[in-house]
């Protein structure tokens, strides 16, 4: 294991940021620490950089133990939301930085960081100043510079949390070709969920300062923990009293055994997908149910008409019971 | 702004190249001018190296008393300059409580300067660096950068403008002052006397010209270490 949080708790005044977290991040993944907003999981990736201190527990980075280490001396790659450039220096500077205070020969420092350059493809815009980049340029020289150090493990803060969702898309693809070409155990905080499921190896879902899950995508997806994993990951309904995705309800327009009846109240048309809305004829809230256009022709599924509805065989949803 | 300037050149002129190297080659005024031009130097080498570390220390970092400090610094601005030559005196002069008796000497001098000084280059770096985002000086550790590195390498080419623009205000205040440091220098001629002493002397005499000289003269230096000081600021800024 590359990283070894134990029993780690951070306290901001009143907040509990962090509360008695043991995590182990394996060598040579891609883990993503996945939650909402202000569910400590910054605080977490930055006490692992050491740029934020634990009030207590342990970290430990490839054996050694870094709690008492400052920032500098654990050899930790960091990437920030807002690219943290050093404005005043060109690209090809910004990159050598690690390497320059690390008193490494000049002709070594200027190999290093054109291999870089050509790793984040920005050969081009070595004499250029971060001023003059985009936004999505410059978060690839901050990625050249973290891993020009060749850290033991890189750590990313929400990295394109800053950028339009085109350009997030994109690099979202390219870090996850990029860790399969330079395999440097790597933790990323997002609070996407879907930037979650397609980039990472391995998911940790924090909510308010505590560790709700850990796991693979698949894991997450089919088996969560808790209904607040559940709801996190993806859309969620209620039929027959329990949480399930809306997409793995079955829609018939005959009466099935242990199906819950109702009418076609809303049907809306998005691309290939249709989303319904059912109201139970027990009454209820109304139902969602997520069916692929084809399905939706099949089945004679319209406005209007009376169907009943059940949760796909064969999938391992939640089954957890809705709290009253 | 300038028409006072080009009135206090123009007198000059009315006296003639002569009257206005005669006056500043007199010994007493030249010893005045190394002394006041020499001072102001080191008071401005001072501010710009401990300004920016108290500016620092200030945005940066949380610690008992920081509130207190932030007021301390402004008082020799808001404090009338011969009333900080009376605290100057009753600290450093003859019955100085401390035991410190520097009455009279060169180190009078750089201290009244140094006290009228110090707020300037904190104030002028301050706003600039609460502008900048701690989290490059963050990378820089991340990367492995010591705190002494990062303020060299990251913090001063971002703050040069600053600093200088402080530098240039501390150092034309420097040149120029009078009421905090005539009672504690004592003003003795070719020892502690300095440049606006010496203009004071000038008119009390009559003698506008003369005067007039060595105003002009300060003029040239301030100007000449506005330039300098820019140069420097793009120098560093670009390095």
């Amino acid at each position: 294991m590359s990283i070894e949080i134990a029993g780690v708790s951070r306290r901001f005044g009143d907040f509990v940021a962090l509360e008695d977290i043991n995590l182990s991040v394996p060598t040579g993944k891609l883990t993503a620490l996945l939650g909402p907003s202000g569910g400590g999981k910054s605080t977490l990736l930055r006490i692992i950089a050491g740029l934020e201190n634990a009030d207590s527990g342990t970290v430990e980075i490839e054996g050694t133990d870094a709690t008492r280490l400052p920032a500098r001396k654990r050899n930790v790659g960091f990437v920030f939301q807002h690219y943290a450039a050093f404005k005043h220096m060109t690209v090809a500077r910004n990159v050598a930085f690690g390497l320059e205070i690390r008193k490494q020969p000049k002709q070594q420092v200027a190999e290093r960081v054109a291999e870089m350059l050509r790793l984040v493809h920005l050969e081009q815009f070595a004499d250029r100043y971060p001023s003059q980049l985009s936004g999505g340029q410059r978060q690839r020289m901050a990625l050249a510079r973290a891993l020009a150090i060749e850290p033991s493990v890189l750590l990313l803060d929400e990295p394109f949390g800053a950028l339009d969702a085109k350009v997030r898309k994109e690099l979202r693809d390219w870090l996850r070709r990029l860790h399969d070409d330079v395999h440097v155990t790597t933790v990323f905080v997002t609070h996407d969920q879907e930037e979650a499921l397609e980039v990472a190896d391995q998911i940790v879902v924090i909510n308010q300062g505590r560790i709700e899950q850990i796991g693979t995508p698949d894991e997450l997806y089919d088996q969560p923990a808790s209904d607040f994993v559940l709801s996190f990951l993806g859309p969620v309904t209620t039929l027959g009293g329990r949480l399930v995705r809306p997409h793995d309800i079955e829609v018939t327009t005959a009466p099935v055994p242990d199906a819950v009846p109702g009418t076609v109240t809303r049907w809306t048309r998005i691309g290939y997908e249709v989303r319904l809305e059912v109201t139970p004829t027990d009454g209820g809230e109304p139902i969602l149910v997520q069916l692929t256009r084809s399905e939706a022709v099949q089945r004679g599924v319209s406005d209007g008409a009376a169907v009943w509805l059940r949760e796909t065989a064969g999938v391992n949803g939640a089954h957890s019971p809705v709290p009253a | 702004m300038l028409l006072p300037l080009s009135a206090v050149v123009l007198t000059t002129t009315e006296g003639g190249w002569a009257t206005f190297v005669d006056t500043v080659r007199q010994p007493q005024t030249w010893a005045a001018i190394k002394l006041t031009v020499g001072e102001a130097f080191l008071v401005t080498l001072t501010n710009i190296v401990f300004g920016t570390l108290i500016a620092w220390v200030l945005v940066r970092d949380r610690f008992w008393g920081k509130r207190a400090l932030e007021v301390i610094i402004d008082i020799p601005f808001a404090l009338p300059t011969i009333v900080a030559g009376l605290v100057l005196l009753s600290l450093y002069g003859p019955n100085s409580p401390i035991g410190v008796d520097v009455a009279n000497t060169r180190i009078a001098v750089f201290l009244a300067l140094l006290f009228v000084t110090t707020p300037f280059v904190v104030r002028t770096v301050q706003p600039v660096l609460l502008e900048l985002d701690p989290e490059t000086e963050q990378a820089a550790a991340s990367l492995g950068a010591s705190r002494f590195t990062t303020f060299r390498r990251i913090l001063i080419p971002a703050l040069a403008p600053a600093i200088t623009a402080g530098a240039a205000l501390s150092f034309a205040r420097a040149i120029s002052e009078y009421g905090s440091l005539v009672l504690l220098s004592g003003n003795l001629p070719m020892r502690t006397e300095v440049t606006s002493v010496r203009i004071l002397t000038y008119i009390e005499n009559g003698n506008m010209a003369a005067a007039a000289s060595v105003a002009s003269l300060l003029l040239l230096v301030a100007l000449f270490a506005i330039v300098v000081l820019d140069v420097i600021a793009r120098r560093v800024a670009r390095r």
